[in-house]
């Protein structure tokens, strides 16, 4: 997939239903945003009837609520609970099957799935977000072979998105709104009152085959000013900002900070931080056995950085106390995933500040270490 | 450069372990246990690195490679029975199957030690992943200069590889020392840390290498002590240890602030951990 590099054009909402159907024709099962359980959640959708029309979201600090908009927006919220990685990284895996025939044992990996994802509403955060765990993932000598296949099967339609969320940064982390790789198809969704419209970019050949399948027009030098000013006004209303070209040598030089001592006071190593983060990849094993003793299995499901079982060694937890898993989290998040992965494991999208139940804010942990730098010597 | 040894095309399910047959067990103290195992394929591996054991039903930990370099066709783990899956693999016998993943990580630096004389520092199990750097010299001797092996344990029946620990006192050029912790009166060797046998050892702290594999303290203790004694500490290598899910980068489990302990160690030089050793809970 590359940057796109045509002619913008013009799809009514049925040019939207057209293109959900041409992608379901292709042999892709299209997963998009739903309404449920009070929040948008991802799950499969067949129409655009299964999207939520004319609901946002309302997001704070340990806060998330929906509410109706005054018009009838497919996507006009900003992101919820989960991300795309419920469905390429998933939460709980089967990786093989083994069995035992009196003193020989064999072990059956599990097939990987040869599913066809097509992901639908797709924000530039978590186009960041997938580009970050492939390099975990798939980047390094190791690949793991069900992330790999969903992934270079999957389809994205992407969304620039039309207004900032209460909690959103990807401004400061250069992430986002704007799509501007990584996608087969990116939407921007234009209403003013008389017209509800989208206009379409292809990012690859599959996604300029799929447009060319469906009505659509030019669209005109108006229409793509009013994009590109439906881009701009979300950069302009971010919820939270946080300055991020030095946190590497910022955080990495103030692991004593006193900070940490505080922030373990709020923090109830829930581990929602590490579930909503589009990028945190960390995941456990469970071997399990039937009773025969004959049949094992080993699963594979997401871990939080923030319990204790997850740095035990004989003789007990590496990180035993709140401060030190939370430091663990953010200096991992924010500094050492630069040394790891070459890029920032945050991409601004504001989940961990939203479900935090109590509400604990990166940006404002950051700000906090940065105006007391106590490798600067302003700090005793 | 440490020594590293990865699969020229690593295995299209990495997380499925192959099963191999334990071909002969050696109780080394109460806890303390070794086996070989024999791998379906030959199995190359450096000095110094692990792979994933996974007894049948019950899970997978990471163990180091105790045996020589030489011989691909068997593996040999040393191992303390400390959780439940090392304890039912303490319960295995000679034909039972154990499943492999591995090797993984980088191990001693034993080629670039060539020329140098060479100190092994290993505290309690830790002289286990020190075993195949110690064969791996004694095989090359003529290539490196005076070598020393530090060895501590908590009390004389604690001590592992016994017969073998008489075998090196014996040997020409090979210096020994051991110490425990606490013993009866018919203990006549040295008692207390290893750190202060430092001093016995004949070395030239400028031209000499020191690997250290120990409790996490004990490397700390063992590394200040060389440190002192003038050996650089970009010449200093320590094997580490974390917990361990997957040994392939994924499961984030063992890192150590920058850096991965499955790939980017278990052995790391001294210089670039020294810092973040300070730090507790890191």
């Amino acid at each position: 997939m590359a940057k796109a590099d045509e002619a913008a054009a013009i799809i009514t909402i049925e040019g939207l239903q057209d293109l959900l159907r041409a992608i379901r024709a292709g042999g892709y099962r299209p997963i998009g945003p739903t309404v449920q359980n009070q929040a948008i959640v991802y799950d499969d959708i067949e129409s655009v009837d299964d999207l939520p029309r004319g609901w946002t979201d309302e997001q704070d600090g340990g806060r998330y609520r929906l509410a109706r908009r005054d018009d009838d927006a497919l996507f006009g919220y900003s992101v919820g609970p989960q991300s795309w990685k419920k469905f390429l990284h998933a939460p709980k895996l089967r990786l093989w099957t083994a069995e035992r025939d009196g003193e020989n044992a064999s072990v059956t990996p599990e097939p990987p799935p040869s599913d066809r994802l097509a992901f639908i509403g797709v924000r530039a955060c978590e186009i960041r977000a997938i580009e970050i765990q492939d390099r975990v993932l798939v980047g390094d000598l190791y690949v793991d072979p069900h992330y790999k296949a969903l992934r270079e099967r999957a389809l994205i339609v992407a969304v620039n998105c039309g207004q900032a969320g209460g909690t959103c940064f990807c401004v400061s982390m250069q992430a986002g709104p704007r799509v501007q790789q990584g996608f087969d198809i990116a939407l921007t969704e234009l209403l003013d009152g008389t017209e509800h419209i989208f206009l379409v970019e292809a990012g690859s050949e599959e996604g300029r085959a799929l447009l060319a399948e469906i009505p659509h027009r030019p669209a005109s030098s108006r229409e793509v000013e009013a994009g590109e000013a439906v881009i701009e006004h979300t950069a302009s209303s971010m919820g939270r900002e946080m300055r991020s070209d030095d946190l590497n040598e910022l955080l990495m030089s103030n692991l004593e900070h006193p900070r940490w001592d505080e922030v373990a006071t709020r923090c109830l190593s829930c581990t929602n931080c590490t579930l909503v983060c589009p990028t945190c990849f960390c995941t456990s094993v469970e071997d399990t056995s039937d009773l025969s003793g004959e049949r094992a299995e080993r699963w594979r499901r997401w871990d939080s950085c923030f319990t204790m079982d997850f740095s035990y060694i004989h003789g007990g937890s590496v990180r035993a106390s709140a401060k030190s898993r939370y430091r663990q989290w953010m200096t991992h998040k924010l500094a050492t995933w630069i040394d790891q992965f070459g890029s920032s494991g945050c991409v601004g999208c504001g989940r961990c500040i939203t479900w935090c139940p109590v509400g604990i804010d990166i940006t404002e942990e950051v700000r906090a270490i940065r105006g007391c730098d106590t490798s600067a010597g302003d700090w005793p | 450069m440490p020594q590293t040894l990865k699969a020229c095309t690593p295995p299209p399910n990495p997380m499925a372990p192959s099963m191999t047959r334990l071909t002969r067990f050696i109780r080394e103290s109460a806890d303390v246990f070794t086996f070989d195992l024999a791998p379906e394929r030959a199995t190359p591996f450096a000095p110094g690195q692990f792979n994933m054991l996974y007894a049948f039903g019950v899970g997978e930990i990471p163990i180091s490679i105790s045996g020589a370099a030489d011989a691909p066709d068997r593996l040999t783990h040393t191992i303390r029975a400390v959780g439940p899956v090392s304890a039912a693999l303490g319960r295995l016998k000679a034909g039972d199957q154990v499943g492999l993943r591995g090797p993984f990580g980088v191990g001693w630096p034993v080629e670039e030690a060539k020329g140098f004389d060479v100190l092994l520092i290993g505290g309690g199990i830790g002289l286990a992943p020190l075993r195949p750097a110690i064969y791996w010299l004694l095989r090359h001797r003529a290539a490196y200069g005076r070598v020393g092996v530090l060895y501590g344990a908590r009390t004389p029946d604690d001590l592992i590889f016994v017969s073998e620990l008489e075998e090196w006192r014996r040997t020409p050029d090979f210096q020994l020392r051991v110490a425990v912790e606490r013993a009866g009166p018919d203990w006549t060797g040295d008692v207390g840390y290893v750190t202060p046998l430092l001093s016995k050892l004949r070395y030239d702290p400028g031209d000499a290498i020191a690997m250290i594999c120990g409790p996490e303290v004990m490397i700390r203790a063992t590394a200040l002590a060389l440190e002192d004694a003038g050996i650089a500490d970009s010449r200093i290598f320590v094997s580490m240890e974390r917990n361990m899910k997957c040994a392939i980068g994924h499961c984030g489990h063992c890192q150590f602030g920058p850096l991965f302990i499955c790939k980017d160690g278990p052995v790391h030089r001294y210089d670039r951990v020294r810092d973040l050793l300070a730090y507790r809970e890191l």
